[in-house]
């Protein structure tokens, strides 16, 4: 189970709010200053500039950029309020429209006063928040249309393409950058994909400019351990700054011994990392990443090899399987982050190791085959000495792992939130249908959700791969 | 001019890094890598024979 904590030397997380397990109703937002709209476009855009808001879904784009960006780029401008949280690690999103739809739809509201969109979209995945949602919107109706997306909760669902893609009615998978969604995004407009947590920081400096800088210097985070029988994981708001060992102790993990870092995406830190701050640029300078906040300490015994090991497996049965690259790269890293765990690597696999970490980085069309590059060179420079007795003999912490679980230990559950009383259980109105995956669901075992690239039938725009692929020219195909 | 590759197109096929051996290599798996974003001036020409050379049109050229 895990809980909402509040750390109690700290002051109340503006985003958290005073109830954070009760689904705020539109009328509890408005007392608490919500909807007001008392800061013009203009000048909210100055706001954020000023406060430096980074954006929260994980690669800490400064929100002002992009909002200008997506401004300037033409007319009829689409935002979209991005709610699929594909790291396993984290659940702050879910969270935050489970607990206060309101909230993350007025700062929707907000970046399209500031692009001059004229429709919008929440697109997301957990159907318990689309239900807060719909409510929400029926509460209190949107001065533009907004439109509830769904899709299929996958690593990649929400990468910024990927979303374009489904909600213009494709699937939900990246695609090949440029051009980017401020470009050319939904139906050709340019459009603005904002994580929900930063539309509601972005929400907030609206309706409090003055506290504009402690709004976007703290942050939403996950917080777990590794390992069987560690400490519940824990939801907090917390302000930049607070050093990494701070938030161990806050979930109750004395003297960590390293952490899984921004989800998967910012690799494995060692002890001497923990007394880093949580601050994105300084997180950066020390070459990891606060990512979407979601960070996984390992416990003194944890083993860090099993941890890289199951965030690649992880990676590697969530490849959207559209890069051949990421295909053979995925599989050839968690094939040897395997073998170190059952102690049947052979000797030339660091080499292997430290070659993919760099020559794989930036070669899909989207983050994934990153992170799984980040994680083998992150776990070769933190933990040389554990890596290395890996080599000679089985490690006794690897010893019955089952690598048909990584998907299970890597996932936090996302904590409950009650409606309010007073609400209706159901108004009658018609829903849509749940979301059909068009891929099967996957099991608990890490195989491969997608079909392979090579089986899957051809983009519309490309009546000629197929009928171009020659035998002799098919090495690589996995 | 930018040599740009998608690398959801990529198969593998090889023909550019014939092509242009000096823009593109090939990885341990035989999917092409373009060596530098840029590409060198007077390697325009190679270039835009580059991008054609490829079956799934997986590499393009823009200026
Ligand atoms: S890099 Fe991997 S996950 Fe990303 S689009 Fe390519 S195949 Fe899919
Ligand atoms: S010719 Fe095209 S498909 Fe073949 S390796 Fe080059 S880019 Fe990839």
């Amino acid at each position: 189970m895990t809980a909402i904590r509040r750390p109690a030397a700290l002051r109340p997380g503006p985003v958290l709010g005073a109830a954070p397990d009760v689904t705020e109703s539109a009328d509890a937002y408005r007392a608490a200053g919500g909807y007001a709209g008392a800061t013009g476009p203009d000048d909210l855009l100055a706001h954020l500039a000023a406060s430096g808001l980074r954006g929260r879904g994980g690669a800490g784009f400064p929100a002002a950029v992009k909002l200008r960006a997506v401004r300037d780029a033409g007319p009829a401008a689409v935002v979209v309020a991005n709610g699929e949280e594909g790291e396993p690690g984290s659940v702050k999103d879910r969270w935050l429209l489970r607990a206060r739809p309101h909230l993350v739809l007025d700062g929707l509201a907000q970046a399209a006063a500031i692009t001059g969109a004229a429709r919008g979209y929440v697109y997301l995945s957990d159907p318990v928040a689309a239900d807060r949602v719909r409510r929400a919107l029926a509460e209190h109706p949107p001065a533009l249309p907004v439109e509830v997306v769904a899709a299929p909760h996958t690593y990649v669902a929400g990468e910024e393409t990927a979303v374009v893609r489904r909600i213009d009615g494709g699937p939900a998978l990246p695609a090949a950058k440029p051009p980017r969604p401020f470009e050319r995004g939904v139906g050709g407009a340019p459009t603005l994909v904002a994580n929900v947590e930063t539309l509601a920081r972005i929400a907030l400096t609206a309706a409090r400019p003055g506290q504009r800088t402690r709004i976007a210097r703290s942050t939403l985070v996950t917080l777990a351990a590794a390992g069987p029988g560690a400490a519940p994981p824990a939801l907090l708001e917390v302000p930049y700054g607070v050093t990494l060992s701070d938030l161990a102790a806050e979930i109750g993990v004395p003297g960590p011994g390293g952490a899984l870092m921004g989800g998967l995406f910012g690799g494995l830190v060692g002890a001497p990392a923990l007394g880093l701050a949580l601050d994105p640029d300084a997180l950066a300078a020390a070459g990891t990443a606060l990512g979407c906040g979601a960070v996984r300490f390992l416990p003194a015994g944890a083993c860090p090899v099993a941890v890289a090991a199951d965030a690649v497996a992880h990676l590697a049965a969530e490849s959207a399987r559209q890069c051949g690259v990421c295909v053979s790269g995925t599989a050839a890293v968690g094939g040897a982050l395997a073998a170190l765990t059952a102690g049947t690597a052979r000797p030339g696999v660091l080499d292997d190791l430290e070659r993919w970490s760099g020559g794989l980085r930036g070669r899909g069309a989207c983050g994934l085959l990153d992170a799984a590059a980040g994680l083998a060179g992150s776990l070769l420079r933190a933990f040389p000495g554990p890596v290395r007795s890996h080599l000679a003999a089985p490690c006794p912490a690897c010893a019955g792992r089952s690598a048909a679980q990584c998907a299970e230990r890597l996932t936090v559950a996302v904590p409950e939130v009650t409606e309010p009383a007073g609400l209706p259980a159901d108004d009658g109105r018609p829903r849509p249908p749940p979301y059909a995956a068009p891929h099967p669901r996957p099991g608990p075992s890490c195989t491969p959700r997608h079909p392979s690239p090579r089986t899957a039938p051809a983009e519309p725009s490309d009546p000629l791969s197929s009928a171009l692929l020659h035998p002799h020219h098919q090495r690589g195909t996995p | 001019m930018k040599l740009l590759l998608d690398s959801t197109r990529c198969q593998g096929y090889g023909l550019c890094q014939e092509h242009a051996p000096e823009l593109v290599e090939l990885d341990e798996w035989g999917y092409a890598q373009v060596i530098d974003l840029a590409v060198p001036a007077g390697a325009e020409d190679t270039a835009r024979a580059c991008a054609d050379s490829c079956p799934n049109s997986a590499l393009r050229v823009e200026r």
